[in-house]
């Protein structure tokens, strides 16, 4: 087990707080967003690119991904590209459903006694 | 012969690793980590299929309170922040640290839960929601529930780490048992009705706590040191996944 000495203990300290208040910013800053008087879909993207933000920074600083050699990153970074897979696999589905649905909704209500 | 086990367990079991400079353990974590990633990712992968497709999903906002999530988030945060803190203290050598920012970590463990059971009464008893009334309902708590246990798995997880902190492996059993007992009647508390005899339990079960982390704290030496710590980080590794969920679960479930 490397020791690490006092020094380097102050930096990490320092860099934890920090990425703390760098989290916590980015909390505030994604509730504003919510807010923001744009397109949902552009309120989509800004709340996706703040949460993986978020996201990194725990990972890299927190969880010490940042120092950690390749073969840790490899680990971490493969559940993100499966997701992204199926994310992107799925996507076939979704404009096939809400197609289905808009379809659905669209079409003029039959009245009773007509097929007679 | 004591030497010669030493050896042997040694051979069996190298601290070094070819592929992580750390510990076998931190690489099993990662792995569980990435294994448990794809479930959480499967999960939310399947709720944005159903949102996507169904025009009749209800406004997340209007539902669900932000602001209290936003602070049950922020909550999580700072305990990620006491959880590198005690990684810090012990590897600065500092015992008493340690164990004060592990048991902080737990604590704000057990007020996440407390305040995920308390959103979960309001939507259940007050709003009508239920797991099996819409699909939104469904993906929400199954969402939120599995993220739960994982929080439950992590207090208990900590406590025993800071049993081991205190006074070694039987401690650890010991603080990891109350904990889970402790925690249990905690979230009973908060999602039902307050009642003398449920009052009583409580008070008696924060009192347990309040005594084994009391007689913890009061160890000299524990298990760890600044050359022993990688228990520790492994531990934080769990725990700042969690956070590092919650963030994403946060964000697709509340926010978008």
């Amino acid at each position: 087990m490397a020791v690490h000495t006092a020094a380097e203990i102050a930096a990490e300290r320092a860099r934890y707080r920090q990425v703390f208040y760098w989290l916590g910013g980015l909390t505030l800053l994604e509730i504003g967003a919510v807010y923001l008087p744009i397109v949902k879909f552009g309120i989509v993207i800004i709340l996706i690119l703040l949460a993986l933000t978020k996201a990194s920074l725990v990972a890299l600083f927190y969880m010490h991904l940042a120092v950690e050699r390749r073969t840790l990153l490899t680990i971490a970074i493969t559940p993100l590209v499966l997701c992204a897979f199926l994310v992107f696999m799925l996507a076939p589905d979704h404009t096939n459903m809400t197609r289905m649905q808009t379809r659905k909704s669209a079409q003029p209500e039959i009245p009773a006694g007509a097929h007679h | 012969m004591t030497t010669a086990v030493a050896h042997h367990d040694a051979a069996l079991e190298p601290a070094e690793s070819p592929i992580t400079p750390e510990s076998w353990g931190k690489l099993g974590m990662w792995t569980f980590l990435a294994a448990d990633a794809m479930t959480f990712g499967g999960l939310l992968a399947a709720y944005g299929a159903l949102r996507a497709g169904d025009p009749t999903w209800p406004v997340p906002s209007h539902i669900l309170g932000i602001w209290l999530t936003a602070g049950m988030t922020f909550l999580l945060i700072c305990s990620s922040v006491t959880m590198v803190e005690s990684l810090a203290a012990i590897r600065g050598g500092d015992q008493r640290k340690l164990r004060l920012y592990l048991l902080a970590t737990i604590a704000g463990g057990a007020t996440f839960l407390c305040l995920q059971s308390y959103e979960w009464t309001k939507l259940i008893v007050h709003e009508g929601q239920s797991i099996t009334r819409n699909n939104f309902g469904a993906t929400f708590f199954i969402l939120t529930g599995f993220h739960g246990c994982h929080v439950f798995g992590g207090i208990v997880y900590l406590s025993a780490v800071l049993g081991r902190a205190a006074r070694g492996t039987s401690a650890a059993i010991v603080v990891g048992a109350v904990m889970v007992v402790a925690t249990l009647v905690a979230l009973y508390v908060t999602s039902l009705a307050m009642s003398p005899i449920v009052a009583v339990i409580a008070a008696l079960a924060v009192a347990g706590v309040v005594y084994v982390t009391a007689q913890a704290l009061a160890a000299p030496v524990g298990a760890y040191s600044a050359h022993e710590n990688s228990e520790v980080e492994i531990v934080g590794l769990y725990w700042h996944f969690v956070d590092l969920i919650w963030i994403l679960v946060f964000t697709f479930v509340y926010l978008v």
